[in-house]
């Protein structure tokens, strides 16, 4: 027994474990930041595109387009190689934020997210049908109350389970940051590998973890689901 | 700022360049789809026979992959590829060192990926052929090859249409990750030129424009096919 766990201690998988371990905060710090901002956003953006005023519906509408048609890489190359050759940020304040790495890819993440998260939103604010809109209205809601108490409630539990889908991308996604030299779980495999010329195990390292980070996501959005959808449990016997 | 002389055909620009990426990257996305298909179709088989051991693996493999990076998965299939064909290789007797090229290697590890996503969306179909159907086929003496021809085929294609549709989209905008492995592509070509002219922006923004060409323009090709395979239903 104790043989089998020193020989787990010295392999080079477990070594390569812990070193990738070490990464694990610089890609939840990713996702701790672009997930809560994105989803605000993404909600503002879904309003805004379902809206009347066809102005900003049509802008909303291309913003997505544009997003949704180009890869994610293209965008943080964009914004972290692209940005800064532009003179007038690189003497704003803004490049305080954009010559780092780490906010360039919380940028780009973001931007990424609302694009997808605005339309799954939409998606859940168009589904609810006229009468529930006509009795809250019956009610003397104004519009606010109308989207605090009907609206949102019935939506956000509509697409909970589409929703959960893009959170897992987005823990995905967070790899490509590490193209910019920021030193998430993928780019610390990168470098085990450039270090121990052992690809495989490093690579299956960071891959575990990126697996129990997205089962935890999983269990997470049902945690959320078996929340917010009681008329949906089943009866405890 | 943006360019635009710096995007012309000949020797001056990069606008042939980029027309051979762009030709790249459509070859890459249409390979590694034919072979996710392919592999889709063998993964949804295992799935829906009896054994739980084919059952197990085709979902091990379902869920793995769709649960690690895209960059991962290409990452380890560019640099723990060689290895394993050398392994087998060795099995046959051959000692040397064999190097697989770029484009191999990155369409068989987008193959990979998007196999996963097909075989969802193939499976869905395949369960939504009512089963009455089957029956109906059997009861007219049909053998099976005719009525997964003339019954089930036609039908799951009509059902998976959009779904592929989306998949497509995936996939093409995943080969911008094998510009990893030096394969030039859009994405390594707009790399190549931004080093070379020291103007980013031009070449991200060409790049960006092309993708979003290409996926444009497959999505409406997607609703024409689609549109084909429902001429029974409206």
């Amino acid at each position: 027994m104790q043989n089998w766990i020193d020989y787990l201690y010295e392999s080079l998988l477990f070594r390569n474990f812990m070193e990738v371990l070490g990464g694990l905060d610089n890609t939840l710090l990713l996702l701790v930041i672009s997930l809560p901002i994105g989803f605000v956003l993404s909600l503002l953006f879904a309003l805004g595109r379902v809206s009347k005023n066809k102005f900003i519906s049509k802008i909303i509408a291309g913003y997505i387009f544009v997003i949704r048609g180009t890869p994610l890489l293209v965008q943080i190359y964009l914004i972290y190689f692209g940005l800064g050759s532009i003179k007038f940020i690189r003497e704003s304040f803004l490049w305080y934020l954009l010559e780092e790495p780490f906010w360039c890819g919380v940028l780009a993440l973001t931007i990424n997210t609302v694009a997808y998260g605005s339309e799954i939103f939409r998606g859940g604010i168009q589904s609810i049908t006229k009468g529930q809109i006509e009795s809250g209205l019956s009610l003397g809601f104004n519009k606010l109350t109308l989207l605090r108490k009907i609206i949102l409630p019935i939506a956000l539990r509509k697409v909970l389970p589409s929703y959960g889908n893009e959170l897992i991308l987005m823990v995905k996604a967070t790899s490509l940051v590490s193209l910019t030299t920021y030193m998430e779980m993928t780019g610390i495999a990168r470098k085990i590998m450039a270090k121990t010329f052992a690809p495989v195990e490093a690579f299956i390292a960071a891959g575990i973890l990126y697996l129990f980070l997205n089962f935890l996501m999983v269990q997470f959005v049902k945690y959320l689901e078996w929340k917010y959808n009681p008329h949906l449990r089943l009866t405890e016997s | 700022m943006f360019k635009f002389e710096k995007l012309v055909f000949g020797d001056l620009g990069w606008g042939d360049e980029f027309l051979f990426a762009t030709l790249m990257t459509i070859t890459v996305s249409i390979l590694s789809m034919g072979l996710g298909l392919c592999l889709a179709i063998i993964t949804v088989w295992a799935k829906l026979i009896t054994s739980s051991l084919a059952r197990f693996i085709a979902n091990l493999y379902t869920t793995v992959v769709r649960g690690v990076p895209e960059l991962l998965v290409i990452y380890l299939i560019f640099f723990g590829g060689n290895s394993v064909v050398m392994g087998i290789a060795k099995l046959f007797g051959y000692d040397g060192y064999i190097e697989l090229n770029a484009l191999t290697i990155g369409t068989i590890a987008i193959a990979f990926i998007s196999a996963t996503y097909s075989s969802e969306v193939i499976r869905a179909a395949y369960l939504s052929v009512n089963k009455g159907q089957v029956e109906a086929a059997k009861a007219l003496g049909l053998n099976k090859f005719n009525i997964f021809l003339k019954v089930m085929g036609p039908q799951i294609i009509r059902h998976a249409l959009p779904g592929i549709g989306n998949v497509w989209q995936i996939t093409l905008k995943d080969t911008s990750l094998i510009s990893v492995t030096g394969l030039v592509e859009i994405m390594r070509q707009s790399r190549i030129a931004s080093n070379v002219e020291h103007s980013p922006l031009t070449f991200l923004i060409t790049a960006a424009f092309l993708y979003l060409f290409l996926t444009t323009f497959s999505g409406k090709f997607f609703k024409i096919l689609e549109l084909n395979y429902s001429k029974g239903y409206n």
